[in-house]
């Protein structure tokens, strides 16, 4: 756990490790109970108030419930990869835990490519989704498995050209130098286009509303999880909430200057800040109707593609001027 | 290219305009009632199930046992048996099966007498279909205890009061007979359809 | 579908009987090819209660119950149907109070389908958020007309001959407090939805029906006007008290989902200013015509009565043969006639096209199995 990361013991990463369980479960609780505030306030009702403070346990009486449950295999599923699939989506949602840095030493491994294996693990995701769409031998299911997949290819090329500007700035692709370079001004500031750009990107990404067509409810019924109950439910939708946990991280550490702040300690300042994200995501959700799968292709390939790269040659010849 | 920029400007700007108006109701008090803590009043016209209207004068019910309401009732739901007693008839039962009940209201308003009312009772989910099936008259009784008024007794048949009713002058009983001679039609219409429906709750009730 | 799917080009998806956007129990049995629509049939009948043999089998009275359970989201436009045929045959003229109670209720509860079918349709478009607004709104309603109908939602309230319970002041407060909220609203439904550019891009230029399928179709109510075609029953064929008053009937102009959704949306303005005056002008007087028979038997002889419901035009056709129970008695749902229209316009579509052109139909689907 120390930034001169080549000197890593197996201690740390066991300890990591487990840091990491740790965090994506109370991540995940949490994250459900704010989904649940947030969306019932903004339609003027409390949402959960009777299991504990303001309903603050009732996720985890929930998450028993989903443990209890039957685990139901439906009978013409492809079954070794009807039941991979959730641990599938689960696995590239740790390895990305490696490499944040929730603060100047907390890191569990402080690689120089670590934009690339978050990025590379996160398109994981989409076979994932696939696999658990095609195996459930539903066709709701596969329409699900095809749409994200569709989208997730089309939104992973404006997001990677979007982060790109703001690594030719700072010309590193270790997230610790990403930090560091914003000590004087958040790159938010600087490149105003390509925050916007990554937000709608990374909502796509974690296939949430309004592009979350895999799952659409009112189309799809489930989209790709329809077939799946019990635990193996609760394992898609830990996974979704850990993912928006991640592009949202990634966009505190792009954007907002990661850890920095004054007074507050490098962690709760980091922890804010990807709250405050996750707020602004889960805000979209209870806003917008639900684009159709063409417009959302529609929207990265004519909207998102050209700006994201306009924003990126801008960048390089400002680069390159000053 | 204008027009394409001017798209994308607006249609950012209406997703802005659109997360103002969640972003004001987000911070607006909520609208709704938690509903075991904190409990609404209903409205003076709500209908639940029905319940004897308590007399002031004379601290117990109105009822005839004229079986008005039993005829007019779509569902066939109320269960009314009616004994003389003296020249007068009452009723000794009086249930309703509300599971059945479709909150029309006509039993209400065809009662010559005002007997009944709504109550304002809508806690009403039970277990079985028995936990629907609402005695009336034990309501009644249950009431008249509550306001510390002498409880109406179930009346007994009395032969002997028809005994004595042999005096009555002979008009009563043509009057009788002549309403009798008008209900046939109506009588002979309402229960003869829809007595198929009404058998099974009537066999589920007495299980 | 993993076996037989890989060579065969067109494939069956079934859209229902449980399925979140078909609102109810409707079936649409789709052939498929991709996530194109080759062929879409609507498979109804799955809430059948036979409400037109029950007419049969009781005395007219008895029958006003179900009037509130054909179309539960607008029961009083199909009570005041009824009671209009009844009255009809029964030659009794209903008191103009009473005539003006039954139009604020009714307006009332239009404006509460249509709320509801807002909020609904929104819902079947990904939005959730304003289907409680919607609902915050329709609340209001609720709490009015049950103040004098008893009920929030299978209205049982008007009677051959006018109604059984009289408004009281507060109620017309009520109502005028109510039109002041909903005006007040409009600005954030505006903001939320009608200028937002994922909706209009859902809702523009998506099932557009023309003129001539409307009447070809048989089409009524929003799904008419929508196209363009000004049929609205209150002032083509005028009934109750809605001569008096000052309206007008919004109509759309391509016919697209977004001219029906603006179309209901307008509609609601105009309910207030129905309303409104109805509030001003309502006379006093008794509620209830002096002459009702205790028995209802009319005399022999047939008998149909239409009024705009919030779906379009509901007619009731009833045959007497002088006896105390209806000989025949014959709904025309409107629901039935535009969800016909849905095979056409459904071809060549998406599948979240279809959740949205069968949303913009407004189905209540027990009216058309009925």
């Amino acid at each position: 756990m120390a930034t001169a990361a080549h000197s890593v013991s197996v201690f740390g990463m066991i300890a990591g490790l487990i840091g990491v369980m740790a965090l994506v479960a109370v991540n995940a609780l949490f994250l459900i109970w704010m989904e649940r505030k947030v969306s019932a306030h903004m339609q003027l009702r409390p949402g959960p108030m009777e299991v504990g403070w303001h309903g603050a346990i009732q996720t985890i009486a929930d998450a028993l419930k989903l443990l209890g449950k039957e685990l139901i295999t439906p009978r013409d599923v492809d079954k070794p990869v009807y039941l991979a699939a959730p641990i599938v989506i689960f696995l590239p949602v740790l390895v990305s835990f490696l490499v944040i840095p929730f603060s100047q030493n907390l890191i569990i491994r402080d690689m120089h490519v670590g934009v690339l294996l978050i990025l590379s693990f996160a398109a994981l995701t989409v076979l994932a989704i696939l696999m658990a769409g095609w195996a459930s031998n539903n066709k709701y299911a596969v329409f699900g498995a095809i749409r994200s997949v569709a989208q997730n290819v089309a939104y992973e090329i404006p997001l990677l050209i979007t982060l790109m500007s703001v690594i030719l700035m700072v010309g590193s692709f270790r997230l610790t130098d990403i930090v560091a370079a914003q000590n004087r001004i958040w790159f938010v500031f600087v490149q105003p286009v390509a925050f916007i750009l990554y937000i709608i990107c990374a909502t796509a990404e974690t296939n949430r509303a309004p592009f979350d067509l895999p799952e659409a409810e009112s189309e799809l019924v489930a989209g790709f999880h329809t077939e799946y109950s019990g635990m193996r439910f609760a394992l898609f939708f830990l996974a979704e909430y850990t993912n928006m946990f991640i592009v949202a991280a990634l966009a505190t550490i792009f954007f907002l200057g990661g850890w920095r702040g004054p007074f507050l300690p490098g962690l709760v300042w980091f922890l804010i800040k990807v709250y405050a994200i996750i707020f602004l995501i889960m805000w979209f959700r209870w806003t917008f109707p639900r684009v159709r799968f063409d417009q959302l292709i529609t929207l990265s390939w004519k909207i998102l593609i050209p700006l994201a790269l306009a924003n990126l040659i801008v960048t390089a010849f400002v680069l390159k001027l000053v | 290219m204008t027009s394409y920029v001017r798209e994308i400007l607006t249609g950012f700007y209406s997703l802005l305009a659109g997360m103002g108006v969640t972003i004001r109701y987000f911070v607006k008090p909520i609208v709704t009632v938690q509903y075991p803590r904190e409990k609404l009043q209903m409205s003076p016209a709500y209908r639940g199930h029905t319940e004897f209207v308590l007399d002031p004068e004379t601290k117990t019910h109105r009822c005839i046992a004229c079986e008005l309401c039993a005829r007019t009732c779509p569902s066939q739901l109320i269960h009314l048996e009616g004994v003389k007693v003296g020249k007068k008839k009452l009723p000794s039962k009086y249930v309703i099966e509300y599971h059945l009940c479709s909150l029309c209201g006509l039993c209400v308003e065809v009662c010559p007498t005002q007997a009944l009312q709504f109550s304002k009772e809508y806690r009403l989910a039970g277990y079985s279909r028995q936990d629907a099936v609402i005695d009336v008259f034990a309501r009644m009784q249950a009431q008249q205890r509550r306001l510390g008024w002498p409880v109406t007794p179930i009346p007994e048949p009395q032969p002997e009061a028809e005994g004595e009713a042999e005096a009555k002058p002979k008009a009563a009983k043509a009057k009788a007979a002549a309403k009798k001679a008008e209900q046939p039609p109506e009588a002979e219409a309402a229960p003869a359809a829809p007595e198929t429906p009404a058998a099974p709750a009537e066999e589920e009730k007495e299980t | 579908m993993l076996e037989r799917g890989l060579e065969e080009k067109f494939y069956v998806l079934n859209l229902g009987p449980q399925h979140p956007s078909t609102h109810g129990v409707l079936r649409v049995e789709l052939q498929m090819e991709g996530e194109f629509i080759v062929k879409a049939d609507p498979d109804i009948g799955y809430g059948h209660r036979g409400h037109e043999h029950m007419a049969e089998n009781r005395s007219y009275l008895q029958f006003l119950p179900n009037l509130g359970r054909v179309d539960y989201l607008h029961a009083l436009a199909y009570n005041q149907c009824y009671c209009m045929a009844v009255e009809k045959l029964l030659e009794l003229k209903v008191p103009e109070r009473a005539e003006f109670i039954r139009v604020i209720t009714c307006e009332l509860n239009r404006i509460a389908s249509h709320l509801l079918w807002i909020g609904a349709y929104l819902l079947d478009l990904g939005a959730f958020t304003p289907f409680l607004y919607c609902f915050d709104d329709r609340e209001n309603i609720l709490d009015l007309l049950d103040r004098v109908t008893g009920s929030r939602l299978t209205y049982c309230y008007y009677r051959f001959g006018g109604v059984p319970r009289d408004v009281d002041d507060d109620f017309l407060a009520g109502c005028k407090a109510f039109a002041r909220r909903l005006r007040s609203r409009y600005r954030d439904y505006e903001n939320l939805v009608n200028k937002n550019v994922i909706f209009l891009e859902r809702t523009k230029g998506i099932g557009i029906i023309s003129q001539e399928q409307c009447v070809k179709y048989g089409l009524t109510g929003p799904m008419v006007r929508g196209s363009g075609i000004p049929y609205d029953l209150r002032k083509c064929e005028p009934y109750s008290a809605y001569p008096l008053f000052d309206f007008d009937i919004p109509v759309g102009s391509t016919g697209d989902i977004y001219d029906r959704y603006m179309v209901r949306y307008r509609e609601m303005e105009q309910s207030l200013r129905i309303i409104e005056q109805a509030v001003d002008k309502i006379p006093a007087g008794p509620i209830m015509a002096e002459k009702v028979p205790k028995r209802i038997k009319p005399a022999p002889g047939e008998v149909y009565t239409a009024v705009e419901a919030a779906r379009g035009e509901f007619g009731i056709y009833l045959v007497s043969q002088g006896d105390t129970t209806p000989y025949r008695l014959k709904l025309r749902v409107p629901s039935f006639g535009n969800l016909s229209i849905l095979p056409e316009i459904a071809v060549d579509t998406l599948v979240a096209d279809l959740v949205a052109i069968l949303g913009s139909i407004d189905v209540v689907v027990p009216e058309i199995d009925r």
